[in-house]
């Protein structure tokens, strides 16, 4: 991590942004920032407003309100000498089925070569980049033929050929083994930590948020919710916990959301002398975050029924 | 900072571009999906001048295939320069070649001239078995140095004219579905385009409407070219029009080059990761 006393320099800066398709709030105000050189995890339940936010970033779609600025420019101005200097990664590619591995590589290569500086030798070297990404064996191969998790490979190493300072990726491991999981958390690593690259990615998977980002954003109805390190996140969401005991033959639980449960649990024992079988459970982040996918993915589907949420964090029913 | 300018940066994704085409006319060769394309209207034409062999034009010595001919060329640069861009950027554009092309610098600058290319470089090709069978069929075919110039200027003429509103008409098709519609419209206008019976034995409304289109002009460019002076009786006005050839295809290609780019700005547009799953999911869907 940077140590220097001097705040490092922003790649990323959204204020306050809002997407509203007809009368639907997708995004109410997400605000964040990131370093040069920080991985961060989008994380969130399907439908939470992900997709939106990168595509905004990414420059390929038009918000409604907010600013935004990566790499020192606005998405929705962005022109070619931008574009050069970031990477995308979507989440379903089918295009050039006809082509061959090396063939669409060595072919997107050559856009960027102009825009070399002498700080960022562009593009990538193709056979060394194939090498990267695991697919020197299939560099003659034609893309229909590919696997899933080949053309996953591919589609990576075209959204990094140009050696972009920032790189968007939607869903990168979706469908991967865990093998090949492992070579693409290795590759962020490199890339951020080798060539400062600023990674922002999305997942539904709190497991591979935690494994490879610097900083996690919890996205939920079109808002941050929580934004900190894996640790700093457990500490903000999960500010609840339970309590469950047996007393008269009976077994009780209560929920205490906010704050130290100690307090309820003093009182419970000096109010009752009978309490056996006391237990006292924090909720887990996963706890916490598997709640708030599952809220989501119970809710009623009818459009436009997002309703505002309590204040942060999840309930938990109070029950005798 | 680097030193490369604005015009270096271009030039690149236009020979970039240069590459995209010649490696996607290679591949139209070498797929047998796309392999069809070129060899279904070649096995038709065959077929033609096969059938017109020893036929000649009703009360005279004239050969038919001779006279068939310049139409079969005609067709194809129509064929190749609107309908082949039509389905190929409607099929791009679902499949996000399109988009790949956006999220790169210039991408888009190489991808139109990556197809320009393919086309010109696919109905150049396509003219081979015409010329080389014709030649073979037909009794006396004249190919002399001012048909073969004759026929260049039809055919970039004709590119020049059909592509930019191939690409347009691809533009404003919402699917693969749709987009066979433009195929089909192109085969409607052979009727008032007198390549296949002499416009002046048409009513006089079906004249109008064929002498609007590129289709008209091409055949009468490329009959210019490869009939014998004499035959030019059989045209609207006794006479070749190839100044008013130039004027009508050079008007086409003002539209088409003034539309093109507009429309596919627009596209590009809405190019994003989310249409393209809804492409997608529409597929799952409906199956078209």
């Amino acid at each position: 991590m940077d140590v220097s006393p001097y705040t490092p320099e922003l790649a990323l800066e959204v204020r306050d942004l809002r997407m509203r398709y007809g009368s639907r709030d997708v995004l109410t105000g997400v605000t964040f920032s990131a370093h040069r050189g920080e991985v961060l995890a989008l994380l969130g339940p399907n439908g939470a407003g992900k997709t939106t936010t990168i595509e905004i970033l990414e420059g390929l779609r038009a918000r409604s309100a907010g600013e935004v600025s990566v790499l020192g420019c606005d998405p929705a101005r962005g022109d070619e000498a931008w574009r050069a200097r970031i990477g995308v990664v979507l989440q379903s590619w089918r295009d050039h089925r006809f082509w061959r591995v090396r063939e669409l590589l060595t072919y997107s290569a050559r856009f960027y070569a102009p825009f070399a500086t002498a700080k960022v030798a562009r593009p990538w070297e193709v056979d060394e980049l194939l090498e990267v990404v695991g697919l020197s064996e299939s560099a003659q191969a034609k893309i229909i033929t590919l696997s899933g998790g080949q053309r996953r490979r591919l589609d990576v190493a075209l959204g990094i050929v140009g050696r972009p300072e920032i790189v968007f990726f939607d869903e990168p491991t979706a469908g991967f083994d865990p093998h090949a999981r492992r070579d693409f958390h290795d590759l962020i690593h490199r890339l951020a930590d080798f060539d400062n690259t600023t990674i922002l990615l999305t997942t539904h998977d709190l497991d591979e948020a935690e494994k490879i980002a610097d900083r996690i954003l919890v996205l939920d109805e079109g808002r941050i919710v929580a934004d900190g390190s894996a640790d700093q996140l457990a500490r903000q969401l999960t500010n609840s916990a339970e309590v469950r005991w047996s007393a008269d033959g009976q077994r009780h639980v209560h929920a205490v959301r906010e704050g130290d449960p100690a307090e309820f649990v003093r009182d419970l024992l000096i109010r009752n002398p009978n309490v056996t079988g006391l237990e006292v459970r924090r909720a887990s982040l996963e706890d916490t975050y598997m709640a708030l996918v599952h809220r989501v993915e119970s809710r009623d589907p009818r459009p436009g029924s997002g309703k505002p949420r309590e204040s942060d964090g999840q309930k938990i029913e109070e029950q005798k | 900072m680097t030193t490369t300018t604005a015009p270096d940066i271009r030039w690149t994704a236009v020979r970039a571009g240069f590459s995209r085409g010649w490696i996607e006319t290679r591949q139209s060769f070498t797929e047998v999906a796309n392999l069809i394309g070129h060899v279904a209207p070649a096995a038709a034409y065959v077929a033609v001048l096969v059938m017109l062999r020893g036929r000649t034009v009703p009360d005279t010595d004239f050969a038919l295939g001779r006279m068939v001919l310049p139409s079969l060329l005609s067709m194809s640069i129509i064929f190749g320069g609107v309908s082949g861009p039509t389905t190929a950027l409607v099929a791009d554009r679902e499949d996000g070649t399109l988009l790949r092309a956006k999220i790169t610098p210039h991408g888009m600058l190489g991808y139109v001239v990556g197809k320009i290319v393919m086309f010109a470089l696919s109905t150049l090709l396509a003219f081979i078995p015409i010329i080389v069978l014709g030649s073979l069929l037909i009794d006396n075919l004249v190919l002399d140095v001012r048909a073969g110039l004759l026929l260049a200027l039809v055919l970039v003429a004709g590119m020049v004219s059909t592509v930019p509103i191939g690409i347009a008409l691809g533009c404003m098709m919402k699917s693969t579905v749709q987009a066979m519609l433009v195929p089909l419209a192109c085969a409607l206008l052979i009727y008032p385009s007198g390549i296949f019976y002499p416009l002046s034995a048409l009513p006089t409304w079906p004249q109008w409407v064929g002498q609007a289109f590129p289709l008209y002009w091409v055949g009468l460019g490329a009959r210019s070219a490869m009939l014998p002076s004499e035959m030019v009786v059989a045209e609207v006005g006794q006479s070749w029009r190839t100044v008013e050839m130039c004027a009508v295809l050079g008007l086409w290609a003002a539209l088409g080059l003034l539309l093109a780019p507009i429309l596919l700005r627009r596209v590009a547009q809405r190019q994003s990761g989310s249409a393209l799953a809804e492409v997608r999911q529409r597929y799952l869907s409906k199956g078209y």
